[in-house]
């Protein structure tokens, strides 16, 4: 190479380091079974035309977290770019007799407990390393649940954007008002994210938050 | 003489948290949970510690062991007094906070005002 080149690319990756805007980096987090990678899916299909992971009805589905880079969301009011991260369920225990129940033997049961475990300590980890959090919620469910207050809490301390997901509003049983009483002081928007419901208002919401 | 059976409840006060670090006080919670004690925390932890506490409890899980923690808290608050906004960050103010072995603490039902708990003497 010669010296002019070499002293461009040297001065282009210089130039790079210090003024090029890293991508927000915005973790998809919630308790096991929300849909947080059904979402994640619906995310990617719609902006990439791929997918980020396997989805199940049994909990730790996900037990590794995967982070697709450079996601572009193009809004009526804005255009970003994010890279996103689908996180492990997390949640404060795990018991394999649970993977038992959904017919599952002992050894699979107990290696998934394992792997879930893993999963949720990376899920921490990631905290310290993200720009925003997408905290998806069962609108079927209850949403005081230990592991929702505590992202909350984290976020809040970091000062860092929250945007609450009411899912599954495809369900009958939903109430993604409850969701909304509980936590009045942070956005929410309710969507299904298997049958894309309201998405748009999602997409809407994650310019208005992130961008 | 009369046997008495049945589990153990300690009620932690503010000042007894405030004297340990944070690694002090995970450390204490995990040893206390897995002898089986229910703790009653009165100020609680931070969103952090809490954060932590999690992590760690996913290191000591056994199958046919310690399966890890029930832990519920008040939503934190934050602070908006005069001295937060002229720092320029959220503080926030951690409640009241119960932890126990998830094989004999259950939540029936938490609000933002009220937890209601079940314990039970039995693994």
């Amino acid at each position: 190479m010669g010296v002019i080149k070499r002293f461009k690319k040297n001065f282009s990756d210089l130039f790079n380091k210090l003024f090029k805007k890293q991508n927000a980096r915005i973790g998809i987090y919630g308790p096991p079974n929300a849909g947080k990678t059904t979402l994640a899916n619906r995310i990617l299909r719609d902006w990439t035309g791929d997918a980020m992971g396997s989805v199940s009805h049994i909990p730790h589905e996900t037990r590794r977290a995967r982070r697709r880079e450079g996601v572009t969301i193009k809004t009526n009011s804005n255009s970003l770019t994010l890279d996103i991260i689908d996180t492990p369920g997390l949640a404060t225990k795990i018991d394999f007799h649970e993977f038992m129940e959904q017919g599952m033997d002992e050894t699979e049961s107990k290696r998934r407990a394992k792997e879930a475990t893993e999963g949720v300590i990376e899920a921490v980890k990631w905290l310290d390393n993200l720009d925003g959090v997408i905290l998806v919620m069962d609108a079927t469910e209850d949403p005081f649940t230990q592991v929702n207050v505590t992202v909350i809490g984290n976020m809040e301390a970091r000062s860092l954007p929250l945007l609450i997901v009411a899912n599954k509003v495809d369900l009958p049983e939903s109430s993604p008002s409850t969701i909304r009483d509980a936590f009045p002081q942070h956005p929410m928007v309710a969507i299904s994210a298997l049958e894309g419901k309201n998405i748009d208002t999602f997409y809407e919401e994650i310019a208005k938050r992130f961008g | 003489m009369i046997m008495m059976q049945g589990f153990q409840m300690d009620l932690i006060s503010e000042r007894r948290l405030n004297e340990m670090t944070p690694v002090e006080k995970v450390r204490f919670i995990i040893d206390e949970v897995k002898e089986g004690k229910i703790l009653v925390l009165e100020k609680g932890l931070s969103p952090e510690e809490e954060a932590s506490l999690i992590e760690m409890t996913m290191t000591l899980i056994e199958p046919d062991g310690f399966s890890g923690i029930e832990m519920e808290s008040y939503p934190s608050e934050v602070d908006t007094s005069f001295l937060g906004k002229i720092l320029k960050r959220n503080i926030t103010k951690s409640r009241l906070t119960v932890i126990g072995p998830a094989d004999q603490l259950k939540t029936l039902k938490k609000d933002r005002n009220m937890i209601s708990a079940l314990i039970s003497n039995y693994k």
